[in-house]
């Protein structure tokens, strides 16, 4: 089947058998091997991306389901911000200590993004909830919550800077337009 | 990593499609919406459709609203879409209580109510609660709707009343003053199946217990509704006395087997606490309830 | 969770280290431990891998795609002993997208069907005569894409005939037993070996007049490392030069390369074996698997090259297991609490083929370390290996060769002796603790322990836990009818090997290389022989030669992973990177600074005896403005400089590190859980971690490695089993049933730390990789069985197995 699948803003066209699993549809087709795998059940998260904003498991999609859907990936995280800055989430990954084998972060770090945009201040419980269909085998999870609340709070200290600053230009115009 | 075995697929661009599709290859074919359920048994090769038929794109069926004295959820609403309803929570805390010990979050935002009553699992969560809350299914055919109780949607493990070219579009659940509902599970971790669960949703009406449904799950074929327990509720008036009796026939009227979730023992155990754990916490919401109405 | 700061002390010099710190520097002065700074050596520092990880840029076997790539898939068995009648795989031979069908048989004619196992054994690489556990490999097929891989393994027609399994180790030994190594000659039983440590009659002795003896059987259940990259590799034989590259999820790499060319009589200089990014390892990656060498085979066959991955099911059901050890053991003590002895007898279950990866000397790894942390006067252990059939393995999930089943047997069995005693678990402990004085310690089967305050160590725990208010509200909640209950293990690990007299793998001493170039600028790189699996070995690498050099770790480019590029060496597995390759990767780096020291001399017309070392530099004594960078000398090292007679230009060295003895890392943990009364159901509301690693290079990445070591010993307490029916099915072959634990099952983890650095490694590091996977399942059962009050019940305490304990006062082993 011929499908089209928006992947980090960008579509992409391919020729697929039915059954191609969505996860390999990125790692074969498009070489977007930042999604990995790890089990067959859709236990364990690892395959996370977001479609149409949302977690799922991407093992468990079949890429000609997700024909006309918008995919995020791993490899989309940063320069949403412009450039290539990294995403809040993925510098808290690298702040706190959220990562070591780093098999499972990009599916983390989705889930983390997929939940601050939903609930900028999420608690400590809200994120282990969020995160808890995704295993880490390395972690013991703490500093990937961590890893999440650092994100939270860099991003509402970027927002509290940003509403700042128009307040400031304003002023200056109105400072400029009196002389 | 497993994949399956080659298929056909085809994507339904309405209900009446997804029916004629479903109808011309008959045993062959088989609904995916959420897949979780399917697309694993058919990795391992369990399962071997000829024919996928997609409904995610049948918004048609993604709806939550209450139409007279019924709630109305299309099977294509997500478990996700449930657990966030205000709606659903306000007339029925039962299952939000289910919603968040179904699967995980990713799972919950492609999971669906229809997917969930169809896989005819009897560790699942929703069929219990759909039992314990005496819904209605509505399935569709080339012929028109039928209407079956949820106490005759499963016809046994894995297998439903929904016939081949059929397809389960909606769920009916009655909105009644003065509604209680809860749902208790014991897993064994975050995302487990049950290793039994128990749902319980009832009414009080002047002090003494009313519509009572009680509904297990992982307890063996046939616990989705218990009438032996629901008589013994109906009528009377809450009370720890009652609550014992209704977990002691709970427990007798399951049939768990052992397995490395537990052994029947321990299972018909958890059929009485969790049943009784239930039934407090539904009187008490129905109790809140009636006071909220009043 | 709470973290002091403690200067570290400096270690010891001996004269058994390989070099001594340099005068004038004092270790106490190293890096905070809360420095957010960039370290010039030790501290808290940011890994420098993590960039590549959080942009998805990693790169793991199943990343890498090679041109005319072809694809593998293993055919397995469904019975768990069963004689193989006959393989049809014409049908799928006849599939279009085959390449390749290669068989038990085909191997056979190639003279590769059996493989040497780590332990002196044979195990099948596809099965020719019997299929001896359930999941082995009995056919290989190789074809154009993945999933027609897949789809030709389900043409391949095998007929069986089922054979009775040997299911329960317990009964492996009985004389009816079906024999399930007849492959091996004159083999009439399934018995592996014998074992023995530690002085038998004098044990009897001490038993003999003590005043309480308490015995437990216990069973460590099966588990598995379960990382969450399966085990895979690309084989790729170039046809022309006859070179084979292997792109591998191994620990190991130079092991796997020497092993391939005993395997299959392939050149050694033929093989290249690259470890890429490696998803957790956690000893699942140290062995060899059939697959490896089918896809190898598939690629010399083919002339192609082929890729392997692993599902998850039969990365479960075939891959190496740990523990599975069913162990009675005895305590004997006084009547006030004085622990006199402790005997053990183990009976080991190795699966189909005994490939536990250890030390040859040591079929039972170091599991002899059961004294533990206490002064006692005598113990003895015997241990029996038997086959069964189940996948072969043992030695794996950060065990530290055993020493978890070791530490969760003396911390049971003093559990046990408290409850006897009516004593409290930690007054005990602490009354019979190694005291700081007796170390070195010779334990009383042949280990000696490096160094240790243990009793500081545990005060520490109890007083960051408030033990004595956790009892208070125990003893309230108690009277409520609430199940609370706190649970407590110290633990000392042996680590690091090893010393090569004792201790080699397949004759290949426990020994490891590392090279060390300091490039004309002055940045450098270093090479190791170890395999980081998410330890963040490019980051401390970079740190202990900082440490030494004082060139900034940043300007330090760690190479590993790749046979080519680094030195021999035998892995990282046993928490052996730092205490082994970290003291290689010291030693490197003094012996570069003693040549720096006498290029430093040529440059400053001075004797380089007259010269001291600061961090980074060589100065004049005396004189500190006569002073000359290590990146000035890197530069003088390759220019013009006229250099001293007998000295090379260029500024490198190399070194192979033996180690002179093991290091012990220890720690005292604590565990809170409250027990739902009527479901069994298990919270973990606190984990209090007191660990000592002595030296600390990056405080972060230790505490990162504790944290997730503490979320393994969660998961094997409470939920974690590879569970068989009576026919050998593995019951256990998904993540639906292998449990592992998520966020929502383990606490905010409280840790702390002390310090005692090992007096016999260059930088007093001791290694923690394992420490909490080893020291936590004790602490955490210890805790759900203090609540329910009964003496012993077997892991994974799952929901309805505390139930029954609680309502039955005890409960079976699980199989």
């Amino acid at each position: 089947m011929r499908i089209t699948v928006n992947v980090n803003g960008e579509d992409h066209t391919r020729e697929v058998e039915p059954r191609h699993l969505l996860v390999r549809f990125l790692r074969d087709d498009l070489d977007l091997t930042g999604t990995h795998w790890g089990c067959d059940t859709s236990n364990c998260g690892t395959c996370v991306v977001l479609m149409d904003g949302e977690p799922v498991k991407s093992c468990t999609v079949l890429a000609v389901m997700a024909a006309g859907h918008e995919i995020r990936t791993v490899e989309g995280l940063a320069g949403t911000a412009g450039g290539d800055q990294l995403d809040p989430v993925q510098q808290g990954f690298i702040e706190e200590h959220g990562l070591q084998c780093g098999f499972c972060t990009p599916g983390m770090m989705l889930t983390g993004r997929a939940l601050l945009d939903r609930n900028p201040d999420p608690s400590e419980q809200e994120i282990r909830e969020a995160i808890s269909g995704q295993l880490c085998r390395c972690t013991g999870y703490l500093n990937i919550v961590r890893s999440i609340q650092w994100a939270a709070k860099k991003q509402a200290e970027s927002a509290a800077a940003a509403t700042a600053a128009p307040t400031a230009a304003p002023a200056a115009t109105l400072a400029g337009g009196q002389s | 990593m497993q994949v399956p075995a080659s298929f056909d697929y085809q994507r339904a661009q309405s209900v009446d499609e997804a029916l004629e599709l479903l109808r011309r290859h008959g045993e062959e074919a088989r609904v995916v919406a959420g897949g979780h359920s399917l697309l694993p048994m058919m990795k391992l090769r369990l399962a071997g459709p000829e024919l996928l038929v997609d409904i995610n794109e049948l918004h048609e069926l993604d709806y939550i609203e209450v139409v007279g004295d019924e709630l109305r959820v299309g099977a294509l609403t997500r478990h996700r879409a449930l657990l966030e309803s205000e709606l659903v929570g306000r007339h029925f805390p039962i299952v939000h209580d289910a919603e968040k010990v179904i699967a995980d979050p990713p799972v919950r935002n492609r999971g669906t109510i229809g997917g969930s009553l169809c896989q005819a699992d009897p560790s699942e969560d929703l069929s219990a609660v759909c039992g314990a809350l005496h819904a209605r299914t509505v399935i569709r055919g080339a012929a028109g709707e039928r209407i079956v109780p949820m106490a005759d949607f499963h016809r046994g493990p894995y297998e439903t009343a929904v016939g081949v070219g059929e397809m389960l579009v909606e769920v009916r659940i009655p909105v009644r003053p003065g509604a209680g509902s809860a749902y208790e599970k014991v897993e064994r971790k975050a995302g487990d199946w049950a290793v039994a669960a128990a749902g319980v949703a009832l009414t009080l009406r002047e002090g003494r217990i009313a519509d009572a449904g009680v509904g297990l799950a992982a307890v063996g074929a046939g616990a989705l509704e218990l009438p032996a327990v629901q008589d013994l509720l109906d009528g009377r008036e809450p009370s720890e006395a009652l609550y014992e009796e209704a977990g002691r026939l709970a427990s007798e009227h399951c049939s768990p087997v052992t397995d490395s979730r537990g052994s029947a023992e321990y299972k018909r155990h958890l059929a009485g606490e969790l049943t009784r754990r239930a039934l407090r916490r539904a009187v008490a919401r129905a109790g809140a309830a009636v006071e909220r109405e009043a | 969770m709470t973290t002091v700061d403690e200067p570290s002390a400096p270690p010891e010099e001996q004269p058994g280290a390989p070099s001594a710190a340099p005068p004038g520097e004092q270790p106490g002065e190293r890096t905070g431990e809360r420095s957010d700074e960039r370290p010039i050596g030790f501290g808290r520092m940011k890994r420098k891998e993590d960039p590549r990880f959080v942009r998805g840029k990693g790169r793991y076997v199943d990343d890498v795609k090679l041109p005319g790539m072809l694809h593998g898939a293993v055919l397995r068995s469904p019975f768990a002993h069963a004689r193989i009648v006959s393989v049809d795989t014409s049908a799928a031979e006849a599939h279009p997208k085959v390449k390749a069908v290669i068989t038990g048989e085909t191997l056979a004619g190639l003279g590769l069907a059996w493989m040497p196992t780590l332990s002196m054994d044979t195990q099948a690489v596809l099965a020719t005569d019997k299929a001896r556990f359930q999941g082995q490999e009995v056919a290989f097929v190789v074809a154009e894409d993945h999933y027609a891989a897949r789809d030709a393994i389900e043409l391949i027609d095998v007929e069986y005939e089922p054979l009775d399994p040997v299911v329960d180790a317990r009964h492996a030994l009985d004389p009816d037993a079906p024999v399930i190594r007849d492959d091996l000659e004159g083999r009439t039983d399934n018995h592996i070996f014998e074992w023995e440590a530690g002085d038998k009659a004098a044990t009897d002795e001490v038993f003999a007049r003590a005043d309480v003896v308490v015995e437990q059987t216990m069973l460590y259940p099966r588990v598995h490392p379960a990382p969450l990259e399966t085990c895979g590799c690309v084989a790729s034989m170039d046809p022309v030069d006859g070179k084979l590259t292997l792109y591998a999820t191994t620990q190991a790499p130079h092991a796997h390369r020497t092993l391939y060319a005993l395997v299959a009589g392939l050149p050694e200089h033929k093989i290249r074996v690259v470890a890429p990014d490696i998803g957790g390892g956690f000893g699942n990656k140290v062995g060899i698997y059939p697959g490896y060498v089918c896809a190898i085979v598939g690629s010399i066959v083919t002339g192609r090259p082929v890729k392997w991955m692993e599902d998850r099911s039969e990365n479960l059901m075939s891959t190496s297991f740990a523990r599975d050890y069913h162990m009675t053991g005895e305590i004997a003590a006084t009547r006030d609490g004085r622990i006199l002895g402790v005997r053990v007898k183990v009976l080991a279950d190795h699966g189909a083929f005994n490939s536990t990866a250890q030390p040859t000397k040591y079929p039972a790894g170091f599991f002899h370390i059961f004294t533990g942390s206490y002064d006692i006067e005598a113990a003895h252990c015997e241990v029996t290996g038997v086959y069964t059939n189940k996948a072969p393995g043992g030695v794996a999930y950060a065990c530290s060769f055993r020493v978890t089943e070791a530490v969760y047997l003396i911390e049971r069995m003093v559990d046990c002796l408290a409850a006897e005693l009516g004593a409290d678990p930690a007054e005990l402990r602490m009354r019979n603790l190694l005291r700081p004085e007796q170390f070195p310690y010779e334990n009383k089967t042949g280990w000696t322990y490096d160094s240790g305050d243990y009793p500081a160590c545990l005060r520490k725990a109890l007083d960051l836990a408030g033990y004595e208010e956790l009892r208070k509200e125990q003893s309230e909640k108690r009277a409520r009818g609430q199940l609370m209950g706190i649970g407590l293990s110290f633990f000392t690990e042996t680590v690091g090997a090893g010393p090569r007299k004792h201790m080699d793998i397949l004759g290949l001493g426990m020994a490891d290389g590392c090279e060390l170039r300091v490039h004309p600028t002055g940045k450098a790189v270093v090479r190791l022989s170890v395999q980081t699996q998410g330890q963040g070995h490019e980051t401390t690498f970079a740190q202990i030669v900082a440490e030494e050099l004082g060139i900034p770790p940043e300007d330090i480019d760690v190479v590993h992973g790749d046979t080519d590029q680094t030195p021999f060496g035998l892995g990282t597995y046993g928490s052996r990177s730092t205490p082994v390759s970290g003291a290689a990767a010291a030693v490197v780096a003094r012996k570069v600074r003693d040549k720096a020291r006498i290029i430093a001399g040529a440059m400053l017309e001075v004797s380089p005896d007259d010269l001291e070392w600061t961090k980074g530099r060589w100065s004049v004594k005396g004189d500190p403005a006569m002073t000359t960078t290590i990146q000035e000398i890197a530069l003088a090292a390759h220019g013009a400089l006229e250099l001293p007679e007998g000295v090379e230009g260029h500024l490198e060295a190399t070194t192979v590190y033996n180690p002179p003895n093991l290091t012990y890392p220890f720690g005292a943990y604590v565990c809170v859980v409250d027990v739902d009364p009527g479901t069994g159901v298990v919270k973990v509301r606190r984990f209090v971690a007191v660990d000592d690693c002595g030296t600390r290079i990056n405080p972060m990445i230790i505490e990162g490695q504790v944290h997730g070591g503490l979320a393994d010993g969660v998961g094997m307490a409470l939920m974690e089993i590879i569970g068989f029916d009576e026919d050998g099915n593995c019951l256990s072959g998904s993540f639906m049933d292998y449990l592992l634990p998520t966020a929502l099952e383990v606490p905010a983890w409280e840790l702390d730390h002390t310090v005692t650095p090992s007096p016999h490694h260059p930088i007093g590091a001791k290694g923690i990789g394992e420490s909490a996977t080893v020291g936590s399942p004790p602490a955490v059962v210890n805790a759900v069985l203090d609540a329910i009050g009964v003496r012993h019940a077997d892991m994974p305490l799952t929901p309805g197995r505390v139930w029954q304990a609680l309502n039955q006062g005890g409960v079976e082993a699980p199989q």
